[in-house]
């Protein structure tokens, strides 16, 4: 049944379809309706592949091939692993929720807003679902178009400033990768003759030495900038806090995670030696990320920005599980990278309605709003309680596999990142403390009005998810373990006794001519 | 043998129209009355529609005409089809401009076709001489282009600067060609070609010094560092129309000429104006881009943009080969689209007396009037090579030809300087949706014939973007009647 409907391309051009179609309707309201009906159809659309997936198989499912471009080799082939798979459900449950969220927080300009949302998810499922490099790259830039828009037209006061320095850090990396990309084609035509940017092909290539190191870090720089790992991280606060509320809960729960995704889906497979040596480069790097990452969160007074440097220590775990190459870590990096998504872009939206009601991010000036907005508090304590990985919740999970994979592949990192779990405690327990309890101090507080029944809509599909995954993460695990597998054993078996290879020192081994 | 030269005649079909056609257009614009002298624009637009259908319909033929001084190959072909696209679209943009600014109706759309034809005879020559000939034929009707906007300063100014300067540099191509006559004792192209081969003239200094002459002359018309410094000042004052007509049609006649003698009779010296073009192209990407940031008139920097899209033109060059050609031909078309769809929402937003040029009076545009908004957008986003755009397909295009040959660290100074561009072509957009509308905004007449050259653009683009095959093959075919037959 898989391959008689294209159940993918459906999903990647829904949206598309229903951002055309907004040019047309002549009601703002309207196609308000006509986005949430389309992200949600999407959605559903997205649950066939969800549960039609078979778990057992590492290839990728789905698939559809047609040429595009025949006299470069360029195809659209699309198809989804495990790690896909939960990435476009990630995607496809979040755009409906933020459109959903923006119901009555965006007021102006109300048309071009839902079609950027709906463009941007066409490009972000894109993303995902690419199996073909060049496509992959249409996507991954197609989906800074509306991001773009949606930061500088809808954002704070800064936002042309967020808005630029988004799109320019962003172009930085990939435009880099797509030099990257071209060499490997180039290298893949000259070994075989034949032209292809399909990724299990090119991944076949034997590639020598220096040719990896060097491709591994064109690639890497574009994902690193993405994720953001540090020192790559300084456009997210910015595009962070000057986004509207659906702008930061699509930024951080689906645009970081293409980032991460590149690693997992390009750098690893193509380029496995390369990685293994990078490896504690990076996963050094990671580890600084999420104490930096989390000592500023400690120190910010707008809670958005307190967020929005949580992800940079969120991010952090991630990658340092996928550069531990183990399954149980990989597993817990894809895991992570839901769970981030969920809880994170939860925050952001509770960040948003407390903005929506008194117009300041600023934790001064909040205090006591349990005694005013008792509803509100719970679901923010249970939200901030999975932020911070509790057992029976959804971050625990995640991290707990990054932090017992990473452990055995490098313990003194995976030691000091530990750390960063109980920094995360304090910072968002502390900023729990000084928003909810405590004396009603400010006047303005003391009318704020509990969450309503549509912001509960938007909240409580979150909350189920949270749980879900905390309880019972079976059924996410298992559809992402063949694929994690697959990569681990990629790597492994690429560069046998590599381990005596690695080492920090080994970047600035003098290496060999560069690529031809 | 006379035989041959009768049938080759009809494959001279597209720019003998374009030549009746400007000679009709004169003789109408004489004998008809004032108030009706808008149709001597839409007369225009037919002979250019008849010359881009006959071009269309000679598809595949391959010759020459007149002992070889005219060529008719794939790439003849694809280069006159790009210059009547970029024609069709200017005359289209003109037929409202000109009544605003009042220019000389007749002579205006006559002095276009006189142009296109020189282009066209750059596109096709087999020879030193009519290369030249075009050249002239296009400059001439250039200069008095620029200068058509009576008693305003930066017209004239405009047109003299381009005169002197274009003279001067016509000066450098002559002498560049006499000299390489001096030493292959021909001005054939593909005699050029068999002359260095047989004799081994590589090295010869007067072939040499001429080649190094040439690159000069040719500079000058595609607007390359260091001899670009006209430019902008030509692009600001010439009326918007012709400048669209310049920045597209005079750089696609340009590259034409210079890929054909580099390509076809020096193409074994690959060795030794490779490396030349290559600093050149890196100069010309760089300054271009540079100095574009820093540009408040819309024109302006349009026309930085031009000369910085010069520099991606010449890495296509640099790379030579046939990926290089094909990628070279595909650029120059998305080109054409991209720029003349910028032109066209320049032109639909001017007002007499260079009103509403800066950059600031976009301010608001964007929600104000959506369609040119959106279109502007799309324009700049593709110029700035952002999928899934005609921009993106073209630049991926020439950075593989360049990588294919090696070019890697020229790729990468290519896409570094695409990142450059992103931050001024962000700007309009910026401005444009995200500025609060100033209060005076110009109130819109998208006259029909603007509308459709702003639909043609715009399809273009998004063709080009989205559908690349069809165009990239026939780009292909053209490059291998160049160099592979």
């Amino acid at each position: 049944m898989a391959g008689t409907f294209p159940f993918l391309s459906a999903m990647i051009f829904l949206p598309a379809l229903g951002a055309m179609l907004g040019f047309l309707i002549a009601s703002d309201e309207l196609v308000k309706r006509m986005a949430l009906v389309t992200s949600l159809l999407t959605f559903l659309a997205s649950l066939i592949p969800f549960f039609a997936f078979d778990p057992s198989l590492a290839a990728a499912q789905f698939v559809e091939s047609y040429a595009w471009v025949p006299l470069l080799g360029i195809r659209y082939e699309i198809g989804i692993d495990g790690i896909s798979l939960l990435l476009i459900v990630l995607t496809t449950f979040l755009v409906p929720l933020s459109i959903l969220a923006s119901w009555e927080s965006i007021t102006t300009r109300r048309r071009e807003f839902m079609i950027s949302m709906l463009f941007l998810e066409t490009g972000m499922i894109g993303v995902f679902a690419a199996v073909d490099l060049f496509l992959f790259y249409v996507f991954w830039e197609a989906t800074l178009i509306p991001m773009y828009f949606l930061i500088g037209v809808w954002g704070g006061p800064q936002r042309i400033y967020a808005a630029i320095k988004f799109i320019l850090y962003t172009m930085a990396g990939s435009l880099l990768m797509l030099v990257a990309i071209l060499a490997l084609y180039f290298l893949y035509r000259q070994a075989t003759g034949e032209a292809t940017f399909n990724l299990f092909q090119l991944a076949r290539l034997e590639l020598s030495s220096s040719a990896q190191w060097w491709l591994f870090w064109a690639f890497f720089l574009a994902f690193a900038i993405k994720v953001p790992l540090f020192p790559f991280h300084t456009w997210l606060p910015d595009a962070h806090v000057e986004a509207p509320t659906a702008g930061s809960v699509i930024l951080a729960g689906v645009l970081l995670k293409m980032g991460a995704y590149g690693f997992l889906r390009f750098c690893l497979p193509l380029f496995p030696h390369a990685s293994l040596r990078a490896a504690e480069v990076i996963a050094l790097l990671a580890v600084i990320g999420i104490i930096y990452g989390a000592a500023m969160a400690l120190v910010q007074a707008d809670i958005k920005r307190l967020v929005a440097y949580s992800s940079v220590s969120h991010l952090g775990f991630v990658v340092l599980g996928i550069f531990a190459f183990n399954q149980t870590a990989l597993d817990g990096a894809v895991l992570q990278m839901v769970n981030h998504g969920l809880s994170t872009g939860a925050l952001f939206l509770l960040v948003g309605m407390l903005y929506d009601r008194r117009h300041s991010r600023m934790i001064a000036d909040f205090g006591g709003l349990t005694q005013v907005m008792p509803r509100f508090a719970a679901i923010f304590m249970l939200v901030t309680l999975a932020s911070i990985g509790l057992p029976g919740l959804n971050g625990f999970v995640g991290e707990f596999l990054v932090l017992l994979g990473a452990f055995q592949a490098m313990p003194v990192f995976a030691s000091v990142a530990a750390l960063g779990i109980i920094l995360a405690a304090v910072y968002m327990l502390w900023m729990y403390q000084r928003t909810m309890f405590g004396e009603l101090t400010h006047a303005a507080n003391k009318s704020l009005a509990d969450v309503t029944a549509r912001e509960l809509a938007v909240l409580v599909p979150v909350i189920l998810v949270i749980v879900w995954i905390g309880v019972y993460p079976r059924p996410f695990l298992a559809r992402i373990d063949a694929a994690t597998k697959g990569i681990v054993e990629r790597v492994m078996t690429e560069a046998p006794g590599q381990k005596a290879m690695r080492g920090v020192e080994r970047l600035w081994r003098p290496t060999a001519a560069p690529v031809e | 043998m006379s035989g041959t030269e009768a049938a080759g005649l009809t494959s001279f079909l597209p720019a003998i129209l374009v030549g009746v056609f400007a000679l009709l257009v004169l003789m109408l614009d004489l004998f008809s009355p004032r108030d009706q002298r808008a149709n001597v624009g839409v007369i225009t637009l037919i002979g250019v529609a008849l010359a881009l259908w006959a071009t269309l319909r000679l598809w595949g033929t391959q010759g020459e005409l007149f002992g070889g001084m005219i060529l008719i190959d794939s790439a003849s072909l694809f280069f006159q089809g790009i210059l009547l696209v970029v024609a069709f679209m200017t005359i289209l943009l003109s037929i409202q401009y000109v009544v605003q600014e009042e220019l000389e109706l007749g002579e205006y759309y006559a002095l276009i076709l006189f142009a296109t034809l020189g282009a066209m005879l750059m596109g096709a020559g087999g020879d030193l001489l009519i290369l030249f000939l075009g050249l002239e034929i296009l400059s001439l009707a250039q200069y008095i282009l620029a200068g058509m906007r009576h008693g305003m300063l930066k017209s004239s100014e405009s047109a003299m600067k381009y005169f002197l300067l274009g003279a001067f540099a016509t000066g450098f191509l002559l002498y560049g060609i006499s000299l390489i006559y001096g030493a292959t004792g021909t001005t054939d192209l593909r005699r050029i070609a068999a002359a260095v081969a047989e004799r081994g003239l590589a090295g010869h200094p007067l072939l040499t010094l001429g080649m190094g002459l040439l690159l000069v002359g040719f500079g000058f018309k595609i607007a390359s560092v260091p001899f670009h410094m006209w430019t902008p000042d030509v692009y600001e004052g010439a009326p918007t129309s012709v400048t669209a007509f310049m920045s597209t049609g005079v750089k696609a006649a340009g590259f034409a000429a210079l890929a054909r003698v580099l390509l076809m009779a020096l193409g074994s010296l690959q060795g030794e104006w490779a490396p030349i073009l290559w600093w050149i192209a890196v100069l010309t990407m760089t300054v271009g881009n540079i100095a574009a940031i820093a540009q408040q008139n819309m024109k302006r920097m349009l026309a930085y943009s031009s000369i910085a899209h010069a520099g991606y033109l010449l890495i296509a060059l640099v790379a030579g080969q046939q990926a290089g050609f094909a990628s070279l031909l595909y650029y120059l078309l998305a080109y054409a689209f991209m720029n003349l769809g910028a032109f066209a929402v320049v032109v639909a937003l001017e007002r007499r007396h260079d009103r509403y040029l800066q950059l600031a009076d976009y301010a608001g545009v964007g929600f104000r009037y959506p369609i040119l908004g959106l279109s502007m957008a799309l324009f700049m986003f593709s110029l700035s090579g952002l999928p899934p755009t005609a921009g993106f397909m073209a630049k991926f295009y020439v950075f593989s030809a360049a990588v294919e040959q090696g070019y890697i660290g020229l790729a990468i100074i290519g896409v570094l300087n695409s990142l450059i561009s992103i931050y001024y072509y962000l700007r309009p957009i910026v401005l444009m949706y995200m500025e609060e509308p100033k209060a005076e905004m110009p109130s819109l007449s998208l006259a029909p014939f603007i509308f459709a050259a702003l639909v043609l653009a715009i399809l273009g683009t998004l063709h080009l973007g989205l559908f690349p095959a069809h165009m990239l093959g026939l780009a292909q075919d053209a490059a291998q009647g160049l160099l592979g037959g």
